[in-house]
């Protein structure tokens, strides 16, 4: 891309972010959202981030074959970084205990 | 805490406290901060440009899935379009909040609205939730944006200057925080099955849709995810009404 594409991507994503945040402010005193739509919106986060992260760790090389297997550091670091979070809840601990295993299987594995 | 307490808390013992109970999320948003200005530089944007997203956007997940997109060749309308679709959970963020910024001006709305994040969410919702309201309670809230505003654009500084200074940084599995922070993000907010369900629903989807162009899996896995979790929720929903009745 070009500078005045990457300029306009980020003009482009300050707006959006904003058309998105302000309105419910500005217009307090008459919103209210159907609750069918909040409840939809719960799930949004849970699902748009496991939806960026999963195919990352399933296919580690671009454009490469699915990898299911112990020898993925990739798959290894993520299921230990689940388990953490999963029994304490903890960001940092996961952040920190995920990369050192990540890290460690790939000196490991050699790969 | 008593409702004493609460009136006579100054504008300084608000921004105190706002400042204290942010802190926590602040720590943990480092490494994200860190990993964006590095990874940023990596993918072949331009110092200017990583800190502009930083300053600008101030969207930790938008920002990553943007220079992610940007890698895979996307155009703009895939990212401005991934920039929406992720920060759909404001519109809910802000709806839980609204009610507590109703009395203030639009100058006070219009700052509280633009700097609002996952983290500052957290804090305020809790913090209402315990402490409720008072005079100058959106002091404190102002202290939280503000404190995670700082914190982002100072962690995007010092990724961006390790980034050029230590060439094939993408080389050292960074990207692999961005999945670790992630995965402590979700993994806690599996409060019950429909989660689960929407969780492993966006995965496979998304997973078998990976080759999809313009990352369209992601969308698809979302809006999958998003409508099974809905569906078995209101499922349980109508069930227990049901039994009621």
């Amino acid at each position: 891309m070009s500078g005045i594409e990457i300029a306009m991507m980020i003009g482009g994503m300050a707006l959006i972010n904003l058309a998105i945040r302000w309105p419910v402010y500005l217009f307090a005193d008459h919103v209210r959202f159907p609750r069918i739509v909040e409840r939809a919106l719960a799930f949004v986060p849970v699902t748009v981030l496991t939806a960026i992260i999963v195919p990352m760790v399933l296919y580690p090389v671009e454009g490469g074959d699915i990898q299911l297997s112990w020898r993925n550091p990739y798959l290894i670091g993520a299921i230990v970084a689940a388990i953490v979070s999963w029994r304490w809840h903890k960001l940092m601990p996961t952040i920190l205990i995920g990369m050192a295993v990540f890290f460690a299987a790939r000196w490991a594995l050699g790969v | 805490m008593n409702d004493k307490t609460q009136t006579d808390r100054t504008i300084w013992s608000e921004i105190g406290r706002g400042l204290l109970a942010t802190l926590p999320v602040m720590i943990s948003a480092f490494p994200f901060g860190l990993i964006f200005g590095a990874l940023g530089i990596a993918k072949g944007l331009s110092p200017l440009a990583v800190m502009s997203m930083s300053l600008f956007v101030f969207s930790g997940s938008a920002q990553f899935v943007a220079i992610l997109l940007l890698g895979t060749g996307s155009g703009l309308g895939v990212i401005w379009l991934a920039t929406l679709i992720l920060n759909l959970r404001h519109l809910l963020y802000a709806a839980t909040l609204v009610d507590h910024v109703r009395h203030l001006n639009q100058i006070w709305r219009f700052g509280l609205s633009a700097w609002l994040t996952d983290e500052t969410f957290a804090v305020m919702e809790r913090r209402y939730r315990i402490e409720g309201d008072a005079p100058y309670a959106h002091w404190y809230y102002l202290t939280s944006c503000l404190g995670m505003y700082l914190n982002w654009a100072f962690w995007t500084f010092i990724g961006i200057v390790l980034g050029t200074q230590y060439k094939g940084i993408e080389k050292w599995g960074l990207e692999f925080a961005m999945v670790v922070t992630f995965i402590g993000i979700v993994m806690p907010a599996l409060r019950s099955r429909p989660y689960w369900v929407a969780a492993i629903v966006a995965a496979v989807v998304a997973t078998l849709g990976h080759a999809l162009p313009f990352k369209l899996g992601l969308m698809l896995g979302a809006l999958a995810g998003i409508g099974a979790g809905l569906a078995l929720q209101e499922i349980k929903r109508r069930n227990a009404a049901s039994e009621v009745a």
